[in-house]
């Protein structure tokens, strides 16, 4: 039964997704290479760290391009699993617990339930609707950690120690701790690439397409888009856990709703529905505005009318401006 | 003393929820009529308090600043329809999140750096500025009660002009029907114009308003910006009658909720605990509400659609 769903623009999309593991290849070569090629270049640390850095957005960015690429789901509020997977990491540190091996897969499991929480409710919604609400929860979250003075509230909190990894210090390593995010973005990137794939994923995509037709085929579109909002919440808290891990800190503005704002802009600039398009456009979100911040400290009026300028005349991201137009 | 406090509350929350219906109604109508999702619309209400305190040093005088704060605000709502919104009528939800998210950035910075990070206040007018006694032990400020009537007479004005004149019939009809309207001869840009218009003049008109009362800083409007959207969707889109009354809603929700969820909770917790839960459920308690009313009512409260 593989081949009952699988239309011609089925079968081109899965040549065509063949092609694209290369540019996501390559994407990974290069990220493996910047801790050997950054201290030839000079800049201590600070490459390191910025990589790090579009590593960690970019599994966040792959994970909401899973709902808002394939599913069609325009999420609003994708940081509040960022900023759950962060406090969890924050909180079970400061309960202390060391283990990495615990605390990232508690990061998931709390992010997941979030979603699982509040997908049940939003994804009973469509459209603007959609849009409000998920924006709405991601405040929700975002005031309750403000709140919560026994964690820091408005201040946030810091993190006195690294977690260990099955009782090694890794973590404290620049650039294990740099490895071993990448190896997570390349088992995020995997994982989502195969969920896409799979018939789950032609669902997800004919649910995006038309919803319909779906029902009448026999699906669940609920059903379908909830569980990928819980892979996508799960992927995102792992990020989450990751930023607080690589800051040493955890605060509400990690799950601020201009954080949502940004995640969808990256996912944007990257191309909808390119997974390997999301790390890109997380790369060229964070490298842009540390360029613009090193021009201005004001560098948003120089970004928002960009904004602006890309959604009005460039479509297909930062792919399209190439003439790489790719539809799936 | 615990029904003075009470009473306190409900009219500050009364109050708030009037300055909520204040953005809200702009940005369902918009919704509404349109189908345009327009998170600038936050800037707006921060734009008019910012042009308020612009005018105030100015002119010295609180009537005049507020009044030339609405002109501006309509003016400049009026100019970024033309330059950007036009655009986005027709096109997809995702890309007008993204320009109009793109204006939040460059309007909350472009107020950073003209007046800077710190907030601002501008004095209310003499004649409103005491406060008067509503029961024995009881006194409350004039001008938040005056912030209520105003709020509460545009309502009514906003009501009469959609239920009663020929605009707002075309208004309500645009909200059922857009495509039918044109059709049936209606210069629907037009009208698109008129309800950005309004919508914008409101909401500066409420940021003018809260000047005195909240602080004026940059991203001020974006928190009323999700609360608007948490009143619209609990309302129902497009529906004046729903954002008027879930305004109110929200807005009381809120106020008490943040007052007395702790004492609440001190009933029933150790007093340390409860200092933890009941500011924490207190920041949930609308949204809770709104997914309660979700859950049993998809399409909200007063649904402008009929579906």
């Amino acid at each position: 039964m593989a081949s009952d769903a699988m239309s011609p623009a089925d079968i081109g999309a899965s040549q065509s997704a063949l092609r694209s593991v290369w540019p996501a290849l390559l994407i990974f070569a290069v990220l493996a290479l910047v801790p050997v090629v950054a201290p030839l270049l000079g800049g201590g640390t600070y490459p390191l760290t910025v990589a790090g850095r579009i590593m960690i957005f970019a599994i966040a960015a792959v994970s909401l391009d899973l709902i808002l690429g394939y599913g069609g789901l325009v999420s609003f509020g994708h940081a509040a699993f960022i900023g759950l997977g962060a406090y969890a990491v924050g909180i079970l540190t400061d309960a202390g617990l060391e283990e990495g091996l615990l605390l990232l897969p508690a990061a998931m499991l709390a992010a997941a339930v979030f979603a699982l929480l509040t997908g049940a409710v939003s994804l009973k919604t469509r459209g603007v609707h959609y849009i409000m609400i998920t924006l709405a929860f991601g405040q929700m979250a975002y005031f309750t950690m403000t709140s919560l003075s026994a964690y820091g509230g408005d201040d946030g909190l810091t993190l006195w120690s690294r977690p260990l990894v099955a009782g090694f210090n890794w973590l404290n390593d620049r650039s294990a701790f740099y490895y071993i995010v990448l190896l997570l973005l390349v088992a995020a990137w995997a994982l989502c690439r195969a969920v896409t794939r799979s018939r789950f994923g032609r669902v997800l995509r004919g649910c995006r397409e038309d919803e319909e037709r779906m029902r009448a085929l026999g699906y669940d579109p609920f059903a379908y888009r909830l569980a990928a909002t819980v892979i996508a919440g799960a992927i995102a808290g792992l990020a989450g856990a990751l930023l607080a891990i690589q800051a040493e800190f955890v605060s509400p503005a990690y799950m601020s709703w201009q954080r949502s704002g940004e995640l969808i802009v990256m996912v944007v600039l990257g191309g909808i529905g390119s997974l390997h398009g999301a790390i890109v456009g997380a790369a060229a979100f964070l490298l842009a505005e540390g360029l613009l911040s090193g021009v201005t400290e004001h560098w948003r009026l120089i970004f928002g009318p960009l904004l602006i300028l890309v959604v009005l005349f460039l479509r297909g991201g930062l792919g399209g401006l190439l003439g790489k137009v790719r539809h799936d | 003393m615990s029904t003075t406090l009470l009473v306190v509350q409900a009219l500050n929350g009364l109050q708030l929820g009037v300055l909520l219906f204040l953005i809200a109604a702009g940005l369902t109508l918009v919704f509404g009529v349109m189908d345009f999702i327009n998170l600038a619309h936050g800037v707006q209400y921060m734009l008019g308090a910012y042009f308020a305190v612009a005018f105030y040093g100015l002119t010295g005088h609180f009537l005049l600043a507020l009044l030339l704060a609405l002109g501006a605000a309509l003016l400049l709502g009026l100019v970024l329809e033309v330059l950007v919104f036009r655009h986005l009528y027709g096109r997809s939800h995702l890309d007008q999140v993204l320009a109009t998210f793109g204006l939040i950035l460059f309007f909350n910075e472009a107020v950073r750096a003209l007046w800077g990070s710190s907030p601002l206040s501008y004095p209310m007018p003499e004649a409103l500025s005491g406060s008067i006694a509503l029961m024995p032990g009881l006194l409350y400020p004039v001008y938040r009660l005056a912030v209520l009537a105003a709020g509460l007479g545009v309502a009514l004005l906003l009501w009469l002009l959609i239920a009663r004149t020929r605009v707002g019939m075309r208004v309500r009809a645009g909200a059922s029907n857009a495509d039918m309207v044109s059709a049936l001869g209606v210069n629907i840009r037009r009208l698109f114009m008129i309800v950005f218009g309004v919508g914008t003049m409101l909401a500066g008109f409420a940021g003018a308003l809260a000047g005195p009362i909240f602080a004026v800083e940059p991203s001020m409007g974006d928190n009323f910006l999700i609360l608007a959207f948490v009143v619209i969707v609990i309302g129902g889109i497009g529906s004046i009658k729903g954002a008027f009354m879930a305004s109110l809603l929200v807005g009381l929700v809120d106020t008490l909720g943040r007052s007395f969820a702790t004492d609440l909770f001190r009933l029933v917790l150790a007093p340390a605990s409860a200092n933890q839960v009941g500011p924490a459920l207190a920041s949930m308690l609308i949204y809770l509400l709104m997914a309660g009313i979700l859950f049993w009512r998809p399409a909200g409260l007063f649904p402008a659609h009929g579906q």
